[in-house]
């Protein structure tokens, strides 16, 4: 029953949870991005970061560092934080982890395929997938031809085979093809999550609906603003959009037959929530935006943590860390390459 | 009050007096006197440079090649641990190391230890490889021999289509005949042989069924030996197959799985006198490399080893070198007069102490300027110290676990010396199990010596630690247990016969009516004939737990009579009228003994007050009350009565 979660939940819940509040207590504060931004070399960002969670992570790296390395130990970190809570929890709170990771596996899964077009090495595109995505026979996707091949030999096994009957053709692989499989396949992804979400009940479901809702959203425009001008025709662009979400039915009709950024602000001006993003940036720009739907989804994900017993809060803190990865990694590079200068353009503070 | 003035100082009970003192240092002694300060161990520095963040400080960089050399100190003790070598237990003492020396010599070492890490993994990745071939000689033969024989002939032709890996370094004499591409055996079939781990097998021969659509055949056997892996560095357990496949597509898509999954392809020749021949080249290529490898790890373990003998003292040094720049960074620095200023707090009995050490600094960096000490006015409160040697030392840190006493309060730990091993005697109560613990607690102070130098585990640890906090509570339980009477929980007839005796000589009602006393009441502890008696337990938890409220209310007692000191002490009078009085009225008046059946009545002259507290008839509950429950008791029946009345007739 919705409002009585607080009886239950700490029986199976409750050290999860007790756990996941005690990592985000543990994410960077605007104080320690400020210090951050004013170091000179990386060997600084190492010390600095030494003093924070990331200590006995980085403490051993020899001092030449390079960015790679520090991106990947904060990564490290985060997945052994996943991998402690996934060990520790029951059903459906283990389900629910494990859709955490979809994405990412998705995203793996896309990586291999487009280098393997590209004639890379396996073993090299193996290093650049995101650890918490990988999955056993992942590299035997170097093998395949064309996605149906694709799907029976190596996804059948995967979490992922069920988003992929939308997707099934015997078309080769070529880049337009496989990006509109990513999408078909996160589009899948999402509305299985959200039916998930809405089986759990409760607060977990009125939570969830709202970030996915959000996501679903970003990612229409997204599809949107990148498809202008390639040959995607608009049926196409439709049948990306999610069932689901604040934009869905009528705000996906006008996406779907935006020609350029203008008519795009237009139609998402006419949705409260979305207005005061598209109305920071000034006319024609489109590289500020990913910024303000980053800062608009961290402030969604920080007020997740307002109310307990619901599973919204593992979501949000792999969210949060996630942006804090992408924070370091973008202050690391500004350090790397003597831009300080441009360092606060892309990072977005947390607390 | 002349009596109360011409005391001794109160050595522990409160804390020793501290002043505020402040140095300037000139920069050539600044190390040296803040290490030797260090060693004396009797000043607390102040954080002058509170908001400035970690890297503005001065001596930043001083601090980063510390961590750095920290950080390959731990590499090589990594290193030593992996090679399985202990490490000596008592490092000899050896003249110290200039730091930059030690830096270099640090750099140096851990060079030389990669480089030769990665030799030795180049062959033993070889090593491997020549293993894993040697297995799948072995067994990839019998599967050919079961499989291809009824296709040999007299020829005993040589399989072509065998699959050369690409990687394989060199080939020996026969295997470097080149592939023949003449037709093959009537079937078509050729196979690929090789070895993969065996937890990826299952997932291994899924993937090639379907690959080839199932147009395959997949053979295994488990390897004898455990082969090292080298990215995990541990023995994994590996499987041996074998795919027979037709057709030139399937020998692509297999090759390419095989990559996939990490399985290496070893070529077999199908000839049973070649295997046999190949067999013996590659055993005689793996004992090469066996000598090969056995001379690098010794060459590396013996390097490690002498590395080994210094390191506890230069992990030492390093640690220390890197605390005295920490302290160095709480400083100000003074860049006009080029010296340090720092603030501190030191006892007064050190500071002759601390003087001298400062000018031994002066002299050893032969600096012209002394450095100066003063002492300062400080406004706050000043930080507790108690000067405690080995005994006490273990009861200083109980009490401070609840809370470090205020300046120049009264410390508990005084008493705690007695009353905390006494109560755990209290609870313990056994004579026999008493001596256990009293032999324990002996051996661990005849060891002292012994002991504090080795390294200790932490549950050894904190028993060593305790070790007079042990003998204190041995003593005290045989005590406990000589009056509880209870040797391993069996009563005996130690200090003479049992007042009690039976009615008759069969003893018929000793467990119905009772015994009968018949001389004089046994001296001391319990009487033996209690144990086994019908009321042996009602008299025994009675008797345990009065006897463990009147511990423990004087215990609160005493609590309450060093709260009284101490606002004597810091003369607030509030306080003594106010607090100490009324709480010892409140504590000797509220404990109420007529309630309980059955009870002892010699104390009952103390404590007439309770006729004032009218209500104030606390109601035993049972077993269970504790102290606090007993303080929340008194509280609910006064809140419940409003029965402050009492308190205002006996202020004084």
């Amino acid at each position: 029953m919705y409002g009585f979660e607080a009886m239950t939940f700490n029986i199976h819940g409750g050290y999860l949870e007790a756990i996941v509040r005690g990592h985000r207590s543990g994410l960077l504060t605007a104080a320690d991005y400020n210090n951050l931004c004013q170091c000179e070399t990386l060997d600084d960002i190492k010390m600095h970061l030494s003093a924070t969670e990331y200590g006995p992570y980085l403490q051993n790296e020899p001092s030449p560092l390079h960015t790679t390395t520090i991106v990947e130990k904060c990564t490290l970190k985060l997945v052994d934080e996943y991998k402690h809570m996934l060990c520790q929890a029951t059903e459906p709170l283990s389900t629910f982890l494990e859709y955490i990771t979809y994405g990412h596996m998705i995203d793996n899964v896309v990586l291999i395929v487009t280098g393997t077009l590209h004639e890379r090495d396996v073993q090299e595109l193996l290093e650049k997938c995101h650890p918490l995505g990988m999955f056993d026979s992942i590299a035997t996707l170097a093998v395949a031809q064309n996605m149906r091949e694709l799907y029976r030999l190596v996804l059948v096994d995967t979490p992922l085979a069920p988003y992929f009957s939308e997707c099934i053709t015997s078309e080769d692989l070529d880049d337009m093809n496989i990006e509109i499989m990513r999408n078909t396949l996160y589009k899948a992804y999402l509305e299985d999550f959200y039916r998930f979400c809405q089986k759990l009940g409760g607060a977990t479901a009125e939570i969830m609906s709202d970030l996915l809702a959000f996501e679903a959203d970003r990612r229409a425009v997204n599809i949107t603003i990148n498809s202008i001008g390639t040959e995607l025709t608009r049926d196409d662009r439709r049948k990306l959009y999610s069932t689901f979400g604040l934009l869905y039915p009528y705000g996906h009709e006008e996406l779907a037959v935006c020609e350029d950024i203008d008519q795009v602000r237009g139609v998402m001006e006419k949705y409260p929530p979305y207005q005061p993003i598209f109305s920071k940036l000034s006319y024609g720009e489109s590289q500020m935006l990913d910024k303000a739907f980053y800062e608009e989804e961290v402030k969604r994900l920080c007020l997740s943590f307002e109310q307990q017993f619901h599973y919204g809060v593992f979501f949000a803190y792999m969210r949060l860390k996630e942006q804090e990865i992408r924070n370091l990694m973008w202050i690391s590079e500004c350090v790397a390459q003597n831009q300080k200068s441009r360092v606060h353009d892309s990072v977005v503070f947390i607390f | 009050m002349e009596l109360w003035r011409n005391l001794p100082e109160m050595d522990l009970m409160r804390s020793e007096k501290m002043t505020f003192v402040q140095l300037i240092i000139p920069v050539e002694s600044a190390h040296r006197a803040v290490s030797y300060l260090g060693e004396l161990g009797l000043l607390q520095f102040r954080d002058l440079n509170d908001d400035k963040s970690p890297f503005q400080r001065t001596f930043v960089n001083q601090v980063k090649r510390c961590a750095e050399m920290s950080r390959k100190l731990r590499f090589l003790k990594d290193q030593i641990h992996k090679a399985g070598l202990l490490s000596s237990a008592l490092p000899t003492l050896q003249p110290d190391v200039d730091l930059e020396a030690l830096e270099s010599q640090l750099a140096d070492h851990e060079h030389e230890l990669i480089e030769m890490n990665a030799n030795s993994e180049k062959l033993q990745q070889t090593y491997n490889e020549l293993l894993e071939f040697k297995m799948v000689l072995q067994k990839a033969g019998s599967f050919l021999v079961s499989g291809k024989s009824y296709d040999e002939t007299a020829e005993g032709r040589e399989l072509d289509e065998n699959v050369y890996p690409s990687d394989y370094p060199e080939s020996t004499s026969l295997l470097e005949q080149a592939p023949q591409s003449g037709p093959s055996n009537s079937s078509g079939l050729r196979f690929i042989s090789g070895i993969i781990p065996k937890s990826k097998a299952l997932l291994f021969e899924r993937m090639l069924f379907r690959a080839t659509r199932g147009n395959l055949l997949f053979n295994q056997a488990p390897a004898d030996e455990l082969i090292m892996d080298h990215l995990s560095s541990e023995m994994v357990e590996k499987t041996i197959f074998v795919v027979f496949f037709s057709g030139e597509q399937a020998k692509t898509k297999i090759l390419k799985i095989c990559e996939a999954f990490g399985a290496n392809c070893y070529p077999v020749p199908e000839d049973l006198t070649k295997q046999t021949q190949i067999t013996q080249e590659v055993m005689l290529r793996l004992s090469e490399l066996e000598t090969t490898l056995d001379v690098g790890l010794r060459h590396r373990n013996a390097a490690l080893h002498s590395i080994g003998v210094h390191l506890p003292i230069w992990m030492n040094m390093v640690k220390r070198e890197k605390a005295v720049f920490d302290t160095l960074n709480m400083l100000n620095f003074d860049v006009t007069k080029k010296c340090l200023v720092g603030e501190g707090w030191c006892p007064i009995f050190a500071k002759p102490k601390i003087q001298e050490a400062l000018q031994r600094a002066t002299f050893d960096s032969s600096s012209q300027v002394g450095i100066i000490f003063h002492v300062m006015d400080s406004v706050e409160s000043p930080p507790t110290y108690f000067r405690t040697n080995t005994f006490t030392n273990a009861y200083q840190e109980i009490v401070d676990a609840y809370g470090v006493a205020k300046y120049q309060e009264a410390n508990p730990a005084v008493y705690t010396v007695i009353t905390f091993p006494f109560l755990f005697a209290v609870m313990f109560g056994d004579w026999g199990h008493g001596i256990c613990l009293l032999l324990g607690a002996l051996i661990l102070i005849a060891r002292e010596g012994k002991l504090s130098s080795q390294k200790l585990g932490s549950f050894m640890e904190m028993l060593f630690g305790g070790r007079y906090v042990l003998l204190l509570m041995s003593l005290f339980s045989i005590y406990c247990g000589l009056i509880y009477n209870e040797f391993f929980s069996v009563p005996y007839h130690i200090f003479g016969k049992s007042a009690y005796e039976c009615r008759d000589l069969q003893c018929s009602d000793a467990r119905t009516v009772g015994l009968i006393k018949f001389r004089d009441t046994y001296p001391f502890g319990v009487d033996p004939s209690w144990r086994g008696s019908r009321s042996e337990l009602p008299f025994l938890n009675s008797l345990k737990m009065k006897m463990s409220i009147l511990f423990g209310v004087a215990q609160m007692n005493l609590g309450i009579m060093l709260s009284y000191f101490n606002s004597i002490f810091f003369k607030n009078s509030l306080d003594i009228r106010f607090q100490g009085r009324t709480y010892g009225i409140l504590r000797s008046s509220e404990v109420d003994m007529d309630s309980e059946p059955g009870s002892a009545r010699q104390h009952e002259e103390e404590f007439n007050f309770s006729e004032i507290l009218q209500n104030g008839r606390v109601v035993w509950v049972g077993g269970g009350l504790t102290p606090n429950m007993f303080l929340s008791n008194v509280r609910k029946h006064l809140d419940s009565d409003g029965g402050t009345s009492a308190l205002a007739d006996d202020e004084d």
